[in-house]
């Protein structure tokens, strides 16, 4: 059984149809990715697929349980973490905070606990700042906990977002354009990142990006997709010499 | 010169806060002992209830700008003042700040629980000796009280979760009259409700109750609001709970059984000063708990970015609803003090007028934050007592105090904040360079 599968996704905006007939199936620790021209329908598909949207036609399907119309928050407790392609941070909180956020789902304290400050609820949150504290230690911005996201530089905040995503322990992890706006230093970095937390908590990854380098060294399997449809999948080398996705990037710089 | 004053007064930095109730303490006893002969021999009568506002701006009948009394007295206000407080207030944190940060220091190791509830202790007894002197003073701390209750639970909406509530006199108003027509057909004789039920002597116990339920009722009623307004994105709520707040005070208009437009009075005399102190810090422990927590930060998460909350599996739409009927409660709960305090409620009292007030309260002290509200309700409340015989200039006043704030500081005075009292018991460090006593 695939760890998530996507049937015969379809999705309108009005009488704008963004996704058509998209197929997908993901397995346990596999790295996917999604390529395809501006305004293709990639992020569309990740709303769709994580509740935001829900599908005009279709099912989701993810460890076996039909997830389509469920709330976002229920989907990302299933265990499904995401990062969003324009940075989606809490301005007014710390970075510590946006990782101990991510355990929400996690806590049973309640009300209660809430209200007046319970053992219980004493024992929760210590254990919640640990994990957070050991995801930040990982992604490398430990010493920046006690900041608020604002005030820390554009590449921070994109691991403060992959630590916060990790937080709600996910088996598959979406990341959207996750190299977006960097420097190649940056992004080589990213890469090493984007290993080392897949090896370490054994994740399948579904990612969306421009850069082909990326894609092409980290991903096992691609789609291609273009005005919402895919036009070709297979592995990297399939894809790198399939005439169709040449096509589709025609006139469209090819960033290496 | 200026660097050697700052450093002179580098004491009130480091004065602990146990430093500045002892200071509370000496003052407030200072003004029992000498405050009516010092007032007597300085030609301004009884002794200033609101550090002599009232009495400089005591003549009404002249018309602006000939509002302050005569020069002698508004002198002797000022000399009052800095005998009593000011003198007092210096001479006091500079002597004893070495040896209260020890003491502060000593308590802090030993239990740090055990400082917080006696630097609470000491509050209630500089406020309890402060408010002796008149019954007028008494009251006023009173309603400031009650007042730091309804700012604090309009913040949790409007400052923690961000959103934009104008349906707190309606709170009020439900748990005003809940409460009190289950004190007054309970436990007094009234031409509303017959003979009393219960004796009297039941009443402070099943006082706690009828306000509970007052809240609750508040509460409840809050889904009309919370329901239509959360259910689906977008900013309906601001109209709704207007709509809410304005229905409330008709149906109360409409009521004939609790008085209609007239109004309900009589209730018990049942609010008293350490009723509502308990009730004040009751409030105040639980919201702050509250928003310190997990659960309670999740309003930050929803107000800075809902969509990033939801697929971080916040349930934003719980955590809105949670919010906004908890902050209902409070407000329920502060309207049943009020309505034993005044003894008198009326629908008319619930209405525009009171909405303006809560909203300078919380804009001024400050967005997103349990300090910011305790200081917006004391300073708003007191400036209103304190400008209250300018009568309607009051109102240009008041509002021109805001505007300032909002232009400089925008989210309020003190916004963004945490409140935590372990970490204000602890003793301050101090400086050996700037030492002035040894
Ligand atoms: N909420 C929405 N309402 C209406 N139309 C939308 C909405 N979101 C996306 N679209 C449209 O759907 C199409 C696909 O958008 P999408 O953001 O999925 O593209 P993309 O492949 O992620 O592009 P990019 O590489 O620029 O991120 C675009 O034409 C976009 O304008
Ligand atoms: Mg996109």
């Amino acid at each position: 059984m695939p760890l998530l599968e996507v049937k015969h996704m379809t999705h309108y905006f009005g009488g704008l149809r963004a996704v058509h007939d998209f197929n997908l199936s993901i397995e346990k620790g596999e790295i996917r990715g999604l390529i395809g021209p501006n305004g293709a329908g990639k992020s569309t598909v990740f709303n769709l697929i994580t509740g935001i949207y829900r599908p005009t036609e279709g099912q989701v399907i993810f460890k076996g349980q039909n997830i389509t119309g469920k709330r976002p928050h229920q989907i990302a407790a299933m265990g499904l973490g995401r990062t969003f392609q324009n940075l989606r941070l809490w301005r007014h909180m710390t970075v510590l905070e946006h990782v101990k956020m991510a355990r929400y789902s996690k806590l049973t304290y309640g009300l209660v606990g809430a209200f007046f400050d319970t053992r219980k609820r004493r024992r929760e949150e210590a254990e919640a700042e640990k994990v957070a504290r050991d995801l930040l230690d990982l992604l490398g911005v430990y010493n920046v906990a006690h900041e608020l996201v604002t005030n820390l530089p554009y590449g921070m905040q994109r691991r403060v977002e992959m630590a916060r995503a990790l937080a709600v322990e996910p088996d598959i992890l979406f990341l959207d354009e996750p190299t977006a706006g960097m420097n190649p230093e940056e992004l080589v970095e990213m890469m090493d990142v984007i290993r080392q937390v897949h090896q370490e908590f054994d994740l399948a990854i579904f990612l969306i990006e421009h850069r082909m380098k990326f894609v092409m060294e980290l991903c096992q399997r691609i789609q291609t997709l273009v005005f919402g449809e895919v036009i070709a999948e297979g592995t990297p080398e399939e894809i790198q010499n399939n005439p169709k996705v040449i096509e589709a990037y025609l006139g469209e710089e090819v960033e290496t | 010169m200026a660097s050697k004053l700052t450093n002179k007064a580098a004491f009130f930095k480091q004065t602990p806060a146990l430093g500045w109730l002892l200071t509370g303490l000496v003052i407030a006893g200072l003004e029992m002992a000498v405050g009516k002969p010092l007032a007597r021999f300085l030609g301004i009568g009884k002794i200033p209830a609101l550090f002599g506002f009232l009495i400089i701006f005591k003549k009404p009948s002249l018309q602006f700008p000939f509002i302050f009394n005569d020069l002698g007295i508004i002198a002797g206000v000022i000399v009052y003042d800095i005998l009593i407080y000011l003198l007092p207030l210096v001479l006091v944190t500079w002597l004893t700040y070495r040896l209260t940060n020890r003491v502060a220091g000593v308590l802090y190791r030993k239990s740090a629980l055990l400082s917080v509830l006696l630097h609470i202790l000491l509050l209630y007894l500089v406020l309890r000796l402060w408010t002796d002197i008149s019954t007028y003073r008494e009251l006023v701390t009173r309603l400031t009280m009650i007042a730091v209750i309804v700012t604090l639970s309009l913040n949790v909406i409007n400052g923690y979760m961000g959103e934009f509530s104008t349906s707190h006199p309606g709170f009020m108003a439900v748990g005003a009259y809940v409460s009190s027509v289950f004190t007054m057909a309970l436990f007094t004789q009234s031409d509303y409700f017959g003979p009393a039920r219960l004796p009297a002597s039941l009443a402070p116990v099943f006082f706690p109750i009828a306000l509970i339920l007052g809240g609750a009722v508040a509460a409840f009623s809050a889904l009309a609001v919370a329901i239509p307004s959360f259910r689906t994105r977008g900013d309906y709520l601001a109209i709704i709970s207007l709509a809410y707040m304005f229905i409330v005070k008709s149906l109360f208009e409409n009521l004939e059984v609790v008085g209609g437009p007239r109004g309900l009075g009589g209730q018990p005399d049942l609010a008293s000063f350490p009723v509502i102190f308990v009730w004040m810090a009751l409030g105040i422990w639980i919201i702050n708990n509250f928003v310190r927590s997990t659960l309670g930060k999740a309003l930050n998460a929803v107000r800075d970015d809902e969509l990033a909350a939801d697929a971080m599996t916040v349930n934003t739409r719980k955590t809105k609803m949670t919010a906004f009927l908890f902050g209902a409660f409070w407000a329920g709960l502060a309207g049943g003090l009020l309505a034993h305090v005044l003894r008198y409620i009326n629908p008319g009292s619930f209405g525009l007028q009171k909405l303006a007030e809560v909203l300078a309260m919380v804009y001024f002290g400050g967005l997103n934050s349990v300090l910011g509200s305790i200081v917006g309700a004391v300073s708003i409340n007191l400036l209103g007592e304190a400008l209250r015989p300018l009568e309607l200039y009051k109102w240009i006043v008041i509002p021109v105090i805001l505007i300032l704030v909002m232009i400089y500081r925008p989210t309020g005075l003190i916004a963004f904040r945490e409140f935590d009292l372990v970490e204000i018991v602890k003793p301050k460090e101090i400086k050996e360079g700037d030492d002035a006593t040894a």
